[in-house]
């Protein structure tokens, strides 16, 4: 019964994490947007939030099998690389889903960031992190109610 | 790691703009320089910017890796009366092109807003993420 009381509330704070990870990409682009030969990265949100929650969903069912792989594979020295989808630091390493811009409009120097496209990718990431922030305060604040129940 | 490294990231790409917006500044000041202490003209100088990998797959900076001159040949100008004017007659002017350091000039500052703009929407979600609950 507890499970499912925090299980929206679940659901949004990786949608929260991911919104996070994406400014954090959208950042870097903007960042380089003068860098001779810098490729503009991004990744799907929808897929990728997708296949974060699957993967929680049927956690319980694959720890015994397979995914107990995390755990095992530790790193013992600081300069281990981490396999892909052990985990690590960034949380879009388990997805794989991170992609390359394509140049808009070509330039000499090989950058493929287009500055317009990144700009508005930013606003509306960071309205839509506001709306899931929003989303949050308001799922805990019914969940405080009922539990107070006044 | 979280948002927390935007600012990293972009204080990394206003640090570099304003590193070019000073290359230009010097540029700019030169144009009409006819010689440095070495006896030659000022050449104009350019950086060159670079990502810097900054933790995380995507997470990447910029730095200035080094700063070039330009190689264009010297204005030349036949000024004979001119206290710097070779056997010719002529003088050397610096190879400053004051449309290009202005275009220059504007792209920089334009991108250094950018990122200005990025860290203060970076900050105001911060501090709502901090009112989580609240």
């Amino acid at each position: 019964m507890f499970a499912k009381l925090t299980a929206g509330l679940d659901f949004h704070s990786k949608a929260l994490v991911l919104r996070a990870e994406r400014q954090r990409i959208l950042a870097s682009n903007i960042a380089n947007a003068d860098t001779p030969g810098y490729v503009a990265r991004d990744f799907n949100f929808k897929e990728t939030l997708g296949q974060m929650t699957q993967s929680s969903a049927s956690q319980l069912s694959q720890a015994s099998r397979g995914l107990g792989l995390q755990a095992s594979v530790a790193s013992t020295h600081p300069r281990h690389i981490d396999i892909a989808g052990t985990g690590g630091n960034s949380t879009l390493s388990g997805t794989g889903a991170l992609a390359y811009g394509t140049q808009s409009q070509p330039s000499v120097d090989g950058n493929s960031v287009d500055l317009d496209r990144e700009r508005a990718s930013f606003v509306d990431n960071s309205v839509r992190y506001e709306s899931t922030l929003r989303f949050i305060n308001g799922q805990s604040k019914t969940l405080l109610s009922a539990i107070q129940g006044q | 790691m979280s948002m927390f490294s935007i600012f990293n990231v972009s204080g990394s790409a206003v640090s570099a703009q304003s590193q070019r917006l000073n290359v230009v500044a010097s540029n700019m000041a030169n144009v009409d320089t006819v010689a440095g202490p070495d006896g030659q003209a000022y050449k104009a100088r350019q950086v060159v910017f670079q990502t810097v990998p900054m933790g995380g797959e995507a997470t990447n900076g910029v730095k200035v890796s080094g700063v070039t001159e330009s190689n264009v040949p010297f204005k030349r100008i036949h000024d004979p009366n001119h206290p710097s004017a070779d056997a010719d007659g002529y003088v050397n002017y610096s190879n400053v092109n004051p449309v290009e350091e202005m275009v220059n000039m504007i792209s920089a500052s334009r991108s250094y807003q950018n990122n200005i703009e990025v860290m203060n929407t970076a900050k105001s979600l911060l501090l709502k993420t901090l009112q989580l609950g609240q």
